[in-house]
């Protein structure tokens, strides 16, 4: 099959699939625009050709996914954690016999977690999203590209601790509730007006591009590990990609705050933030 | 001219957006893997159409879902009917959740774990009940999730003491949870939120604290996503609990 004609049959068969997921959506949302609140729809037309760039732009987003990254990310992790690979072609036999796994032989698979978490963070239309209407809302007070860096940072951190979970053995329900409690004391502490934001940020991070590399990942090393299940160990990644972004946005507000206290204790009592900022 | 110009703006703070995974897959493959790239036609074609959907989409968000959101949760408001309003949240977490893939590979999966773990019968009958009623149970927490996240709203409850609250309800059930389901319930939290629900649910929240009056849309409108990542966390525990 020439290529052209099997991109144009993924674009359609993704654009269907895109369209099931959208129609609950919209189904729900005309039921309750006709039958109850019955108003007249400002600016109907341009908001029905949003909705149509929409789901147009997440076609072509996921088939290009699809096609550019998701075979070379899975391919990638499945080569990282590769025995092979990480012990050296000689040394897969002899790490087998020792019958230990050391954590420290799988530092590139931490590495390339923390950068593949954080990268696909970046490049996750739901939080650039949500970014998009929190500089709104805040007036710009919260920077958007602010938000996205630290929620990356949280993700990048949450995924290679999940991986290093996965080869030490270590208890998943330790690492959630830990990191609850230092959730809960950061509420305590942190500027109020972005703890809500700041949980919200660990349900967005997870979705399009995240998802499926991360997955790969965790299901490659948890069935390359002697004594590691895929179903039973292979989970938890994605719970601590969704935990630690609480942690890193609530400590980027604690951070702007500090140092804002800081300058107003400074004698001209000028913020070094604003003065950064202006061009 | 200017439609085509800010267009190409998009353009352009998409490919920012992708420089970074480009970046880590190519220094993975080149210097650690050390391999070649196969194959880079469809790489280049994949990543034109990535940035080009990105573009269309963050249109799309400014001039659809966004005043949609916004609009409806107006609408609401000057109508005033809570019971309406609340049963628009419901359906809404619902509609969006049951259907969602990603929900689906996870419930087939957690059924492969439960089976494994002798929870259920490992014929693919009551494999297929089991995820099936899986993905019913995370679709109602995400409806009852929005229709509390609402009400919180109207009501001005904080967020984080229902947060933690729920987070403490969390770690209980997790002592008391077959170990099986604990680690499918923390990742259902995260699978949840889609694409597309997530700028809707945003637009909603931030919408209804603004018109509502007397409300900072900061710390009254957000939340609503952190709880409908929280409830399926409880539900499927408990769900692991009744089975």
């Amino acid at each position: 099959m020439p290529p052209a004609t099997s991109l144009a049959i993924d674009l359609v068969d993704t654009l269907w699939s895109t369209v099931l997921d959208v129609a609950p959506i919209l189904l729900i949302l005309v039921l309750f625009q006709v039958m109850v609140l019955r108003q007249k729809v400002p600016h109907l037309r341009r908001m029905i050709l949003g909705f149509l760039y929409v789901v147009l732009g997440l076609d072509l987003f996921l088939v290009g996914l699809e096609m550019a990254l998701f075979p070379l990310g899975e391919i990638m992790a499945t080569q990282l954690t590769d025995p092979a690979f990480i012990h050296g072609a000689e040394g897969a036999e002899a790490a087998r016999g020792a019958d230990g796994v050391r954590w420290r032989d799988y530092l590139w698979v931490y590495a390339f977690a923390a950068a593949i978490g954080f990268s696909t963070t970046i490049a996750e239309p739901a939080l650039i999203a949500v970014s998009l209407k929190v500089t709104e809302v805040s007036g710009g007070a919260v920077r958007s590209g602010g938000l996205r860096v630290a929620v990356a940072v949280g993700v990048s951190i949450g995924v290679a601790l999940g991986t290093m979970r996965i080869v030490t053995g270590w208890s998943l329900p330790l690492f959630i509730v830990i990191g609850y409690v230092v959730v809960i004391v950061q509420t305590a502490f942190a500027p109020r007006a972005i703890v809500p934001l700041a949980y919200d940020s660990g349900g967005v991070t997870t979705s399009t591009v995240t998802v499926p590399l991360v997955t790969a990942l965790g299901l490659g090393l948890a069935s390359s590990i002697p004594g590691r299940s895929p179903l039973l160990d292979g989970f938890g990644l994605i719970a601590l990609a969704s935990l630690f972004p609480m942690i890193t946005v609530m400590g980027y507000a604690q951070l702007g705050a500090l140092v804002a206290r800081r300058a107003a204790r400074r004698p001209d009592g000028r913020d070094p933030r604003q003065e950064r900022d202006q061009p | 001219m200017p439609a085509l110009l800010s267009f190409l703006r998009l353009i352009l703070s998409a490919l920012r957006d992708l420089a970074p995974i480009i970046l880590v897959i190519g220094f993975f493959q080149l210097v650690v893997l050390q391999q070649p790239f196969p194959n880079l036609l469809p790489i280049v074609t994949g990543l034109g159409l990535v940035l080009l959907g990105l573009a269309f989409f963050i249109q799309g968000l400014e001039m659809g879902l966004f005043p949609l959101g916004e609009s409806m949760a107006n609408a609401f408001a000057h109508k005033g009917s809570v019971a309406w309003l609340l049963a628009f949240a419901f359906a809404l977490g619902f509609g969006t959740t049951v259907a969602e893939p990603a929900l689906i590979a996870v419930a087939a999966e957690a059924a492969e774990a439960a089976a494994q773990a002798d929870l259920i019968a490992a014929d693919a009958d009551s494999r297929a009940t089991y995820a099936l009623g899986l993905r019913y149970t995370v679709a109602v927490s995400v409806g009852v999730a929005l229709l509390l996240g609402v009400f919180r709203i109207l009501k001005g409850w904080p967020v984080p003491v229902l947060i933690i609250g729920g987070y403490v309800v969390v770690v209980g059930l997790t002592f008391i949870a077959p170990p099986e389901i604990v680690g499918v319930a923390y990742d259902s939290g995260g699978v949840t939120t889609s694409t597309i629900t997530v700028p809707l649910v945003t637009a909603l929240g931030v919408g209804l604290a603004t018109a509502l009056g007397g409300r900072n849309p900061m710390i009254d409108g957000f939340g609503l996503i952190a709880f409908a990542s929280l409830t399926p966390m409880m539900f499927v525990m408990l769900y692991g609990l009744a089975y």
